[in-house]
């Protein structure tokens, strides 16, 4: 079973639920943020929106509410945990992946596809892409510049913790063109692109499908 | 009492805010800035006995929620 976390403000919720369950034909069920129990879940997508409006920052307040210790607790277990857009922005908050999501370079909410290139798929999302491969996602957000300091960064690429990179311009501003990134166990990762919104033909491209796919099939490799 | 905190993107990382708003100011005529920023204040009001007891217990509210240490920093007054 895959839980969608909902916060107040998370709007992407319906679309992820919808793929997991007709795209890719596996248990999901939303997760409200009171609720008490995640006991019965094998992994967890944060989806983008708003939570609490964007105030103070882009995910800070979510980030701290109490359920989150389960999030945690989920981690801690090696349980795989996806965050898009503000999802990716909660789990860095959260201190869950390291680094921080600042207002774009060009300050400008910037909605379109892109290009990246997957730098790493060695992780419990990646599987089923090749490493260095070009693939295209939709991103819609205002605060997705990526930035960390520099030994962090000297760390994540040691460690190939950075999972995807834009590969035309950078839309955001992002440290050395970050798009997404994963803790040093592979079983967390976050991302500013939406995967959700490029898992059907029918929207314009399937590229993202396949961070699904490799989550739901390593959950079922257990 | 109340307590004034201030937050601000670290040094060295780019305010796109502070640079926009520079830029404007310098489209209208104003040749002499050097240096523009923004911050962030936040005002709490504290029903507590002394200043002491405030500054800790805004500390401890900056470290959990309202600063992130990894891009911004603070500075806190009690009045």
């Amino acid at each position: 079973m895959i839980g969608v976390l909902q916060f107040p403000g998370t709007n992407c919720d319906m679309d992820v639920i919808r793929v997991l369950r007709e795209a890719i034909k596996t248990e999901t069920r939303p997760v409200f943020f009171k609720d008490s129990n995640l006991e019965d879940l094998d992994g967890l997508v944060i989806p983008g929106g708003f939570s609490y409006g964007d105030h103070l920052r882009a995910g800070a307040i979510a980030a701290k509410m109490p359920i989150m210790s389960q999030v945690k607790k989920m981690a801690r277990e090696g349980k795989p945990i996806l965050g898009i857009c503000n999802g990716f922005q909660i789990l860095c908050d959260a201190g869950l992946l390291p680094g921080a999501l600042a207002k774009n370079i060009g300050l400008k909410f910037v909605c379109k596809w892109v290009d990246l290139r997957v730098e790493n798929n060695d992780n419990v999302f990646m599987r089923f892409y090749k490493r260095g491969e070009v693939i295209r996602m939709p991103i819609a957000h205002g605060e997705g510049r990526y930035v960390c300091d520099e030994k962090t960064l000297r760390e994540m690429e040691r460690r190939d913790m950075i999972t995807l990179r834009y590969a035309g311009e950078n839309p955001n501003g992002s440290m050395e063109n970050i798009a997404g990134v994963a803790n040093e166990e592979g079983n967390v990762m976050g991302l500013m692109p939406h995967p959700e919104r490029a898992s059907e033909g029918i929207l314009g491209g399937e590229d993202g499908k396949r961070i699904f796919e490799s989550m739901v099939r390593c959950i079922s490799l257990k | 009492m109340r307590a004034r905190i201030t937050v601000r993107l670290k040094k060295g990382l780019l305010n796109p805010e502070a640079k926009t708003i520079q830029r404007s100011l310098e489209l209208l005529g104003y040749k002499n800035i050097s240096g523009f920023d923004t911050e962030r204040v936040f005002l709490i009001d504290l029903d507590v006995e002394s200043a002491e007891k405030a500054r800790r217990e805004v500390e401890e509210m900056c470290r959990r929620i309202l600063v992130n240490p990894v891009i911004e920093e603070y500075t806190i007054h009690i009045e």
